[in-house]
């Protein structure tokens, strides 16, 4: 009895092994971002079930896929931060999008429910910059002539680990405010003029929960997920928006990206009047002749994959999937820029 | 009876042992060996041959430790190496003002240390002055006070504080320690200190919950089981003679472990300190938890800062292009030198205090 269940057991593994074999089964291996990892994960599970397939993604963070990339140890890079492009050009590289996400402001103020306060740009600029430093300042109060704020003093927490979700915030900061251009900039991590860093999301959730008159920006899937007090923003157009799936959607589908080389677009202040002003897209890096052409081929049917099917599983973990207009300029772009050693397309 | 069972021309120094067991292993053989030359050469042709065996072993260990003990250097020298080569591209772009320069902007790529290195020692020093005394306290109390079917549940209770991780210590800070800080303490600390010339700017501002002193003082937790169990271990090395001769001259128990117990251990105090120092400098999960992690030197302790272990914990997944990386290994290799002098200080000491052992 039990002998033959460790033969039929010992038989079904082999089984396993060969038919693996017979499939062709190339291991698909990327690093890098850590904001997309759960989608990955989703993803490369259902994958797996579906076509036996495997993707090992290892989330190290945006800096360290862009070096490994280059070094070209794994298949394909993933960064918060697109590479411009000149930097793609040199390197030998093709990036494109693969999700959108987005900043959320989240506030604790007594009174104040998720929605109820409004802000723009230089509001923001300023509190960010430690200019504005009560919250009832005139520049806030005028945003909101009905909110009852506090004469309390703004404590601003950011991100202390260097994050894609910063390089969003900071971008769109220098976008609506020279000031914040001129003495900031927009980086992953950025010299902070003023307030307290915490670790991660849930750092600057957990201090922005626990410090009463506190300001602090997160991932809308955490913002989503954890019910935080949010702020809605004035976008480029003027109106007021809130963060939504709808709203970063728009925000992708008003970008410019058939004229964007390397797909290099930062959704921040973008125009429409439904947009959400600090949305952002994660990206994918990848050899533009490929080392192992047969891996390479198999990453591009993964995501090829994840365009067609994955938009559900995206929007359970509250990332928002691209336009399909968007995905068929992917595909466009990979079938000219993507070649094996011999000079012919890895995909059509 | 081991008199005439070693026969004069087998007792070969240290072989003696091995040659007496196996001669005498059976007393029969024993009783009968006076005699038979070419037996004798037998066994001694035998004993030879293991004792070649043995040398051969001997040595194979020899070389085996030895081979660890060069893998250790080997691996610290290639730790050292692989940081400077690291630090050199942040090293040529900045020389020495790296360690003048607060400004630490990855934005336009200049770099300075002084706001970690501040940061770092700040909170050391924090951690050791609330450490430093309620370990000798502790120590003082489980060698000289403490009733014997005490001393153990305490000894133990304060090993087990040393075995929690660190990032157990950080939640712990952030969730339970930040917020009653920030409800209780400091702004009672802000009010009482308001008009002390120089207290009023130590602690000043918002209170954040989080900052340098709240580091300060999860790193003393930190540090506490180190500094205690080190000092229990060296003021049990008192000879009990010097302290019975103590008290028997009519000396209060504060007087013996003042002037008999303390000067006594003074060196090996220094050097357990020491080894506490080592910790709270390098400590990081925790650190980064509490500290705020804010690029800035403010007189303030209730402040947010950073330490050296905090910035590269935070900033090296995502650091980007080559000067900013080099900037964060060139901070290791700081606090790799700072780490190192404190941890020669305190073998030095602990030296010494052997020697004096030993007289």
């Amino acid at each position: 009895m039990t002998f033959s269940f460790l033969r039929t057991s010992f038989a079904a593994a082999a089984i396993s092994l060969l038919t693996g074999h017979a499939a062709g089964a190339v291991d698909i291996s990327g690093a890098g971002a850590t904001f997309p990892f759960p989608i990955y994960a989703k993803w490369a599970d259902a994958y797996k079930k579906e076509t036996g397939n495997g993707l090992n993604y290892q989330s190290i963070g945006s800096g360290g896929g862009i070096k490994q990339i280059k070094a070209k140890t794994v298949t394909f890079g993933a960064t918060d931060m697109p590479l411009e492009a000149a930097e793609l050009a040199a390197s030998g590289l093709v990036q494109f999008p693969t999700v959108i996400g987005g900043d959320v402001p989240v506030v604790n103020l007594n009174g104040i429910k998720p929605g109820e306060l409004v802000l723009d740009g230089p509001a923001l600029a300023k509190i960010f910059l430690g200019e504005i430093t009560s919250w009832d300042d005139p520049a806030i109060k005028k945003l909101n002539p009905k909110a009852k704020l506090p004469s309390q003093a703004i404590v601003v927490v950011h991100r202390s680990d260097g994050s894609g979700t910063t390089f969003i915030w900071t971008n769109y900061l220098s976008k609506v405010s020279d000031d914040w251009k001129t003495k900031v900039g927009a980086s992953t991590a950025v010299e902070w003029p003023t307030g307290i860093g915490a670790k991660g999301n849930e750092g600057v959730a957990n201090n922005v929960t626990q410090t009463k008159g506190a300001i602090g920006y997160l991932e809308y899937a955490y913002v989503k997920q954890n019910n935080m007090t949010y702020v809605d923003l004035i976008n480029k157009a003027g109106k007021a928006v809130a963060p939504s799936a709808e709203s970063f959607q728009a925000a992708a589908a008003s970008a410019d990206w058939a004229n964007a080389p390397g797909f290099y677009q930062i959704l921040t202040d973008e125009p429409g009047p439904k947009s959400w002003p600090v949305s952002g897209a994660t990206f994918i890096l990848i050899p533009k002749v490929p080392g192992d052409p047969a891996a390479a081929a198999e990453a591009l049917k993964f995501f090829s994959w994840a365009y067609e099917k994955g938009g559900a599983m995206a929007e359970d973990l509250a990332y928002v999937p691209l336009p399909q207009t968007l995905v068929a300029l992917i595909k466009k772009n990979w079938a000219a820029e993507i070649k094996g050693a011999d000079g012919k397309p890895l995909v059509n | 009876m081991a008199g005439p069972c070693v026969p004069p021309r087998l007792a070969l120094g240290h072989g003696w042992f091995i040659h007496h067991i196996m001669l005498c292993g059976d007393n029969a053989v024993a009783d009968n060996l006076a005699v038979d030359d070419i037996t004798l050469e037998r066994v001694e042709s035998r004993l030879t041959h293991a004792l070649a065996g043995f040398k051969l072993r001997d040595g194979l260990f020899h070389v085996l430790t030895l081979a660890a003990a060069w893998a250790v250097l080997i691996l610290l020298g290639g730790v050292i190496a692989s940081l400077v080569v690291g630090s050199v591209p942040a090293i040529k772009a900045f020389g020495v003002n790296f360690l003048t320069t607060e400004s630490w902007n990855p934005v336009t790529e200049k770099f300075g240390a002084m706001a970690p290195v501040y940061g770092t020692i700040v909170t050391s020093l924090i951690a050791m002055a609330i450490a430093v005394p309620s370990a000798l306290g502790i120590a003082i109390f489980l060698t000289e006070l403490c009733p014997f079917a005490l001393r153990k549940p305490i000894g133990i209770a304060i090993e087990l504080l040393a075995g929690i991780p660190s990032i157990i210590y950080g939640i712990w800070g952030l969730f339970v320690l930040a917020p009653f800080l920030q409800e209780h303490v400091q702004p009672e600390l802000i009010a009482a200190f308001a008009n002390v010339p120089v207290l009023s700017k130590l602690f000043a501002g918002p209170p954040y919950g989080i900052g340098v002193l709240t580091a300060g003082i999860i790193l003393a937790v930190m540090v506490l089981p180190i500094v205690t169990s080190i000092s229990r271990d060296v003021f049990e090395t008192v000879p009990a003679v010097l302290k019975e001769a103590a008290y028997a001259v009519g000396c209060t128990t504060w007087e013996v472990i003042r002037s008999v117990v303390i000067p006594y251990t003074r060196v090996g105090l220094i050097g357990g300190v020491m080894l506490g120092l080592g910790r709270a400098l390098g400590e990081t999960m925790a650190v980064t938890f509490v500290i705020g992690n804010a690029h800035r030197i403010s007189p303030s302790l209730l402040a947010p800062g950073t330490t050296i272990s905090a910035t590269i914990a935070n900033e090296f997944t995502e650091a980007v292009g080559d000067l900013y990386t080099s900037a964060l290994i060139l901070l290791g290799l700081i606090l790799f030198v700072i780490t190192f002098i404190i941890l020669a200080i305190s073998r030095y000491m602990l030296m010494r205090l052997h020697r004096q052992e030993g007289r």
